[in-house]
């Protein structure tokens, strides 16, 4: 893997029982990861989980206390960052003030002395649609057209591997959801490998072929997109990646298809293949859009799980779907997504309702219920304000 | 009604160039360019004038008419071009010397320090004590220490690396060492404080960037840290030249190593030549003046490249 030449594909990365110590904490601890050849890996995770500290020991810009680096095969883990076949968008882009556009995007062919730089930097700039801005500084770009700029100055020197520190994270809304769209095609037309790390679930799901969930240096979980999301293993992948209602309780009976599971008095059913534990003190989960809401109690069905009743505490509209928090006396509050294929709310705060769901979409966890929640999901302000209104609520019903 | 709207719509969009234009800032700014004019403009129009006075028909030495004597600066070039030379080029080197210590020093405590703010701060503490103690007292300690009998020339005499006949002081060697010494604070100050706010995110992205160390010093370090060099250089190298402490026989200089300053302080307070102390104050102002300009505009398009 010579320096001095294109990568012509993406190249396989491959990290062998990583450890990062620095001075006080560990940040990655055993870490092993192999990211196949073309690939849009994601590394998603809250801020120090270490998924910054990854990147920055493929790109070489840190030294593992312990473990080796492969790219392609070839063990990098002794090569220095300007001698490995990786580049990087940075999350603060740092393009450098003191070059044009253009001199910017040339500057990794200018070291590596590939022939023609101007043209190809020109090439590179034309397919993030900038080049008409090539004699710019970049002080005065937007946002966006800097980030545009990072991704050129990286993609045009054709690495093996290129490495994406949440590159999107200062862009609105609006122009991130572009940008996710333009570094997919990107990605699919020149076929490199890309590492993307980022705190964004939902970026991470519409952008990776495969993410690896990681937490407190540890790599929680590994998989597609939609597997992740429906099966999570842990209660920290089950809230980081979308919300979930989460219930602990030992299993009471067990089946070659399903276990069911006591939820303060009610039983719940999982099937086997979904539930990563079959005995002992289980937690397991729903997603809240795969809830249904009753307004009377549902005739008992074996295929699905009954909750209730409770009592409806808030009700928030948001355009899609209406986001209904029911508090069920013996278990915590439940949050339930419904589609509005009506017109306004099903029901109002203070209704009494059921839940029920599919026992198919219930998932069991691999986590050991005694231990205290690793993670709390960082819910915005409207959630956590709901949240102590709620219990506010319930502590006055005691009363 | 609707001209009584027209119209007060149309004044508001004269009224920013009439407030821009307003007396207020002139007012303020009065006291200041009346400073300047006092104490700047009066003073070098009155150097210039001097410097083109003719001496006095019968008078006493000392005694100068005003004229328009232009011979007075041919005078002055073909007697003292060897000493205008050496000025700068004394300067030249002494900026250059100090440009070479003062940056690795300003990268230590500005960039490498930074997880160690005491540190950093000592090593500042450092840099500026040496201004506690009288630039004179510290220039003839040096004086002391070059001076024949001193530890420094006898051992480097006993080692033959000098040979018995030679001295330290006196010499180019001694005055530039001078000069450097005595500017490296005014060259670290402000490299420092160039390279304090050097984000080293810029250098991760050249070496990812296949640029090797010393491609990244050479193509990101320099350019960033540009506006510390320029001030550093110019608040070195202007001083310098017109420096006549250290160039002086009195501290390290001696008879073939004097630079214009002494000129003019010897013909100013010794043989009393106004004009021609004036007219080589003007040539000094007037090449660094040209000098200058000309770094400053290659600095500036070279940060552009």
């Amino acid at each position: 893997m010579a320096v001095g030449a294109f990568a012509d594909r993406g190249a396989d990365l491959k990290l062998v029982s990583i450890e990062k110590r620095f001075p006080g904490f560990t940040a990655i601890e055993n870490l092993n990861l192999t990211i196949p050849a073309g690939s849009f890996f994601a590394l998603l995770g809250p801020s120090g989980c270490g998924k910054t500290t990854t990147l920055r020991l493929v790109a070489g810009l840190e030294e593992p206390t312990n473990g080796r680096i492969l790219i392609g095969g070839a063990d990098v883990t002794n090569q220095k960052s300007f001698q490995r076949p990786v580049n990087t968008v940075f999350q603060s882009y740092a393009l450098f003030p003191h070059m044009t556009v253009l001199e910017n995007v040339a500057f990794g062919l200018r070291r590596r002395k590939i022939g023609d730089p101007v043209a190809k930097a020109h090439e590179a700039l034309l397919l993030v649609e900038l080049d008409h801005l090539a004699h710019r500084k970049p002080q005065q770009l937007s946002g966006g057209q800097q980030q545009r700029v990072a991704l050129a100055r990286a993609i045009v020197n054709r690495p093996a591997l290129l490495l994406l520190d949440e590159p999107l994270g200062a862009l609105d809304l609006k122009l991130r959801r572009q940008m996710q769209l333009e570094l997919k095609t990107i990605q699919e037309e020149v076929g490199l490998t890309f590492l993307h790390v980022t705190h964004d679930q939902e970026e991470a799901m519409t952008m990776a072929d495969t993410i690896a969930v990681m937490n407190k240096g540890r790599i929680e979980q590994m998989g597609e997109p939609q597997q992740l999301y429906e099966l999570p293993k842990t209660a920290f992948v089950a809230n980081f990646l979308g919300q979930s209602n989460l219930f602990t309780g030992p299993v009471v009976g067990t089946t070659s298809t399903a276990i069911a599971v006591d939820v303060s008095g009610e039983k719940i059913v999982v099937p086997v293949r979904r539930a990563h534990r079959a005995s002992g003190q289980v937690t397991i989960g729903v997603r809240p859009e795969k809830l249904t809401l009753h307004t009377q109690g549902p005739i008992h069905d074996a295929g699905r799980n009954v909750m209730g009743p409770g009592r409806v505490i808030d009700v928030s509209f948001s355009g899609v779907s209406t986001q209904y928090l029911v508090a069920v006396p013996g278990v915590k509050t439940l949050v339930v997504f419904a589609q509005n294929v009506a017109f306004g709310p099903a029901v109002h705060v203070g209704a009494q309702v059921w839940l029920s769901w599919n026992i198919d979409h219930g998932f069991g966890l691999d986590d050991d219920p005694a231990e205290a929640p690793r993670y709390e999901a960082d819910l915005d302000t409207k959630t956590i304000a709901r949240q102590r209104r709620s219990s506010l609520i319930t502590e006055l019903e005691g009363a | 009604m609707a001209f009584a709207a027209f119209s007060t719509t149309t004044t508001p969009s004269t009224d920013p160039v009439a407030r821009r234009r307003s007396p207020v800032a002139l007012f303020l700014l009065l006291p200041g360019i009346l400073y300047l004019m006092l104490f700047f403009l009066t003073p070098l129009v009155s150097l210039l004038l001097t410097s083109f006075q003719a001496p006095r028909e019968f008078g006493d030495i000392g005694q100068y008419d005003y004229a328009f004597r232009w011979q007075n600066y041919v005078e002055v070039v073909t007697t003292y071009w060897p000493h205008i030379v050496r000025s700068f080029s004394y300067a030249l080197a002494a900026t250059f010397f100090a440009l070479l210590i003062s940056y690795p020093l300003a990268y230590f405590i500005g960039v490498k320090a930074r997880s160690w703010p005491l540190l950093q701060s000592l090593m500042l503490v450092l840099v500026i004590a040496p201004f506690f103690i009288s630039f004179l007292l510290r220039t003839l300690a040096w004086k002391q220490l070059f001076s024949d009998e001193s530890f420094v020339v006898q051992s480097l005499k006993a080692l033959s690396l000098l040979g018995p006949e030679a001295h330290v002081t006196g010499t180019a060697f001694s005055v530039i060492f001078g000069l450097t010494y005595n500017f490296i604070p005014f060259m670290t100050l402000p490299l420092y404080t160039t390279l304090e706010r050097l984000d080293v995110r810029y250098l991760e992205a050249g070496n990812d960037l296949y640029a090797s160390p010393f491609q990244v010093f050479r193509k990101v370090t320099i350019p960033l840290s540009m506006p510390g060099i320029v001030a550093g250089t110019l608040l070195t190298f202007i001083p310098a030249a017109g420096d006549y402490i250290n160039a002086s026989r009195d501290f390290l200089g001696g008879t073939g190593t004097q630079m214009m300053g002494n000129v003019i302080e010897a013909n100013f307070l010794v043989l009393q030549n106004y004009p021609t102390a004036a007219a080589l104050s003007i040539i000094l102002m007037t090449v660094i003046l040209v000098i200058v300009s000309i770094y400053v505009k290659r600095s500036g398009t070279e940060e552009l490249l």
